[in-house]
């Protein structure tokens, strides 16, 4: 199998007349995490979002360059297909609140009319619970709205309910800003855990996150890619000025 | 300087004075109805008022159970049509903020918010009553489903508004179709806001006498022939209270309390409802 | 690796998508097309009337279907005449509201139960306050009447402005209130921190800045008076000619006798009276009154005509208040 399971190629992107990604060129590795770091606008949720195709959902976003996943060119699969096959978490835990904790996991089958026998549905659910590392604190309440949960386990809910459709890459956007210190950690210690399982990309702008958390760093600002290397290479020998300066905190 | 910063303390006083006094007149009013509804009406109501047809004049035990049947008949009528059309302009709406053409809706349905409801009674007779040669249900209810549509869109619209961004981005990030997304997800979240606006518009028509003149017309016996006309209580109300019968004045007080407990109890709900 | 299968997958998304997206605006052009509806049937079957009177229509006070003429001043001066009274009534009151909600107590119990009746009185059918108003608001004008040595109809313009003015306190009150409460703290803590009285506030900050919102409620709320129908159409009268307004000059009048002039003032104060006071009919009401009850076609074209014109003040009137609203953005 090939190392690389996604990668882009002169990605450009552009939100009607701006150009907010500029010529990215990256390789993500199959079951490691990738940090992918930088100062406000710097364009690093812009390119996650083009990975699954979200930014279409803004009028006059496009791309030029090519995405390609597991030897597929996104740009050819049709959206929907693309977004099974690659989970998303948001910066703000938003589980469905009209659906209980068991319905919220299975949600991206049941939405699509996916029906699954009973079995297996209760198997998916148990297994996206224990990757995500919340199955013994809810298997009791599993039929309950998720809205009861504090913040860090209605995150991890939503790891779970993106673990649930089997996707081989999970993209994380600032997953913990929104959470209290141990919350944090705990997901943490998670994402370092799942990497076994599915390939993690996370944009965060916590540089110390990046540093706990990830196997490879990209560093971006103003849409460029400036650096993009092993995490233990990045914060101890850069090679570029802007990414010392930024992790030194002399901006961002 | 003593005597001006008297003077405006005092004037600050009276005019506050002046305030609450104002606002305690007005509600005088609403007081006065309700307690003549109340004393007048319960009075008039007993199971014969409730399920008999009206009687002839002089004659005893009349009723108003056409005229209750009625109106359920027209709201249902009206509902139909105005509830899914209302509910899918305001998804629409909703989810194109920024269009000219939603602009243009917007405005539009404002428009025909402001019209005046005997108007939409004309314009419901010169679509139905006259192609059909008959006053009808249907007709009333047409006129009633124009009515109602401004309030159930605009309570969609917001309560959709209301609803955070993140939830439809959950959705489509884990490949669910946007359609799917909207029914499955978003319409779900917003359930009650919409039903809110179902129950506003039903008490909105529910009390319409104007529309009815001559749609629905009013009809002496039952009749669940939608195209046919069909009594309905503001109507019999009218009718009632603007005869010399004492008696039909009896009843009429009886079908405002009726009416008035429908309407307002609707109202209430809604409030409750929209707690949740 | 795409397949077959997911291409027909891919295709049948597309598909449902289109349909959804056709459905919703299918469903927002219904409303186009009622509108338009609204804009063509009006004059559509009011043709004929319109060819017969042509721009006499809305100067003339004939009403006799024996006659054929139709003219309807009449009914347009019975609507502006009640509606105005009614919005002059209605602006201390609803002011007060406003204030009181907005200002004084915008929470708390009592905010609570001034806000729930103002929506109770909102949401009271206008065929009860109509019937209401016949036993109990009419005897008492009656009364006034009396006291006023004027005819004792006991229904006629003046209780119909005063049913009217109940019924559109709500509408203005409600507008003002938000207003009035969206003014920034900023100027009001401003003003109060050099020692304005709060009344002062209310005056010199409050209002100015509300005004614009303020005057757009009272405008909306004139709307909603000149189209109301059942009240006013059961407390007018409905008596089909010109509120009668004419001042008797006094027998024997001589411009340097003190009576005279006395007399002259009673005779003013009478003529008005008389005429606030006399039945009369509105277009909304003339349209309740006879639209069942037409014997010619030129009849009923004439009535329909008077909804058109009923339809384009009101339509006016609206734009005008909606107008102030956006260039305001308040809301």
């Amino acid at each position: 199998m090939n190392k690389t399971i996604l990668k882009t190629e002169n990605l450009c992107a552009y939100f009607t007349d701006e150009k907010v990604l500029k010529d990215v060129n990256i390789q993500f590795e199959r079951n490691k995490v990738t940090a992918i770091m930088g100062p406000s606008g710097c364009g690093k949720t812009t390119l996650i979002r083009t990975i699954n195709r979200m930014h279409e959902l803004v009028p006059g976003a496009r791309i030029t360059g090519r995405i390609i996943l597991e030897e597929d060119n996104i740009a050819t699969l049709h959206p929907i297909l693309v977004r099974r096959r690659i989970g998303m978490v948001f910066q703000r835990p938003n589980p469905f609140p009209t659906m209980s904790i068991f319905e919220n996991v299975i949600a991206g089958y049941k939405l699509n009319g996916i029906h699954l026998p009973k079995d297996e549905m209760n198997q998916t659910v148990e297994e996206a619970l224990k990757g995500a590392a919340l199955w013994d604190e809810v298997k009791d309440v599993l039929h309950r709205k998720g809205t009861f949960l504090s913040g860090g386990q209605q995150q991890r809910l939503c790891i779970a309910r993106a673990l649930a459709m089997r996707p081989p890459v999970i993209l994380l956007d600032e997953p913990t800003s929104a959470l209290d210190p141990k919350a944090t950690s705990s997901i943490e210690e998670l994402i370092v855990e799942l990497k076994d399982t599915v390939t993690i990309l996370i944009v965060t702008h916590n540089t110390a996150q990046a540093a706990r958390v990830s196997d490879f760093t990209a560093f971006m600002y103003l849409g460029e890619l400036i650096e993009f290397g092993t995490t233990q290479k990045m914060f101890t020998v850069p090679d570029h000025k802007k990414t010392e300066e930024y992790l030194t905190g002399k901006f961002g | 300087m003593k005597e001006r910063t008297y003077y405006r303390i005092a004037r600050d006083k009276i005019f506050i004075s002046t305030v609450v006094l104002l606002c305690a007149i007005s509600i005088v009013p609403l007081l006065l109805i309700l307690y003549y509804i109340a004393i007048n009406g319960i009075s008039a109501i007993n199971w014969e008022f409730l399920f008999n047809l009206p009687a002839p004049v002089g004659e005893e035990g009349g009723g108003v159970s056409n005229a209750i049947i009625g109106t359920l008949m027209l709201v249902v009528i009206a509902s139909i049509m105005a509830v899914p059309i209302g509910i899918l302009t305001g998804i629409y709406l909703s989810e194109n903020k920024d269009s000219r053409f939603a602009g243009m809706i917007r405005s539009t349905v404002e428009v025909i918010m402001g019209v005046p409801s005997i108007i939409l009674g004309i314009i419901a007779y010169a679509w139905v009553v006259l192609p059909m040669r008959q006053f009808s249900a249907l007709a009333g209810g047409v006129a009633l489903a124009i009515m109602m549509l401004p309030v159930i869109i605009r309570s969609t619209e917001e309560t959709l508004n209301l609803i955070p961004n993140e939830l439809k981005e959950a959705s489509l990030a884990l490949g669910v179709p946007y359609y799917r997304t909207m029914i499955k997800v978003i319409l779900p979240v917003g359930l009650s806001g919409i039903i809110t606006g179902i129950l506003l518009g039903v008490a909105r028509i529910a009390g319409e006498t104007a529309p009815l003149l001559f749609t629905a017309f009013g009809n002496q016996f039952m009749n669940l022939n939608i195209f046919k006309p069909v009594n309905s209580l503001p109507l019999m109300i009218y009718y009632y209270a603007t005869s010399p019968y004492e008696q039909w004045h009896v009843d009429a007080w009886g079908a405002s309390f009726l009416l008035a407990i429908f309407v307002l109890g609707l109202n209430f709900i809604t409030k409750l409802v929209a707690r949740r | 690796m795409t397949n077959k299968k997911d291409e027909k997958k891919g295709s049948r998304y597309e598909r449902n998508e289109s349909i959804f997206q056709w459905i919703l605006i299918v469903s927002s052009i219904i409303l186009l097309l009622i509108l338009i509806g609204i804009f063509v049937t009006l004059p559509l079957n009011s043709m004929d009337s319109i060819k017969e009177f042509g721009l006499r229509f809305v100067i003339s006070t004939d009403w006799s279907p024996q006659k054929e003429l139709f003219g309807a001043l009449p009914f347009i001066v019975g609507t502006l005449l009640t509606s105005f009274i009614a919005l002059l009534f209605s602006i201390p009151f609803a002011l007060s509201i406003a204030l009181f909600l907005g200002e004084y107590f915008t929470h708390g119990i009592i905010s609570t139960i001034l806000k729930s009746a103002v929506e109770l009185l909102a949401g009271i059918p206008s065929i009860i306050y109509g019937f209401w108003g016949i036993f109990v608001l009419v005897p008492v004008i009656r009364m006034l009447q009396i006291k006023l040595g004027i005819a004792p109809y006991g229904v006629g313009i003046f209780t119909s402005a005063v049913i009217l003015t109940i019924m559109i306190i709500p509408y203005s009150a409600s507008i003002g209130r938000e207003v009035i409460q969206l003014v920034p703290n900023d100027y009001k803590e401003a003003a109060y921190s050099m020692g304005a009285t709060r009344f002062e506030v209310i005056r010199q900050v409050i209002l100015p800045i509300a005004r614009s919102g303020v005057l757009a409620g009272i405008i909306l709320s004139l709307g909603r008076a000149l189209g109301e129908t059942m009240a006013v159409t059961m407390l007018i009268g409905n008596v089909n000619k010109l509120p009668d307004f004419s001042v008797a000059v006094p027998e024997g009048f001589s411009l340097f006798s003190f009576n005279s002039y006395v007399t002259l003032f009673d005779n003013i104060l009478k003529g008005f009276l008389d005429g606030v006071f006399s039945p009369s009919n509105t277009m909304a009401s003339i349209i309740a009154n006879e639209f069942t009850e037409t014997t010619t076609d030129l009849q009923l074209s004439s009535i329909v005509e008077i909804g058109l014109v009923l339809f384009i003040m009101t339509l006016i009137i609206n734009l005008i208040g909606r107008y102030i609203i956006k260039k305001t953005s308040v809301m």
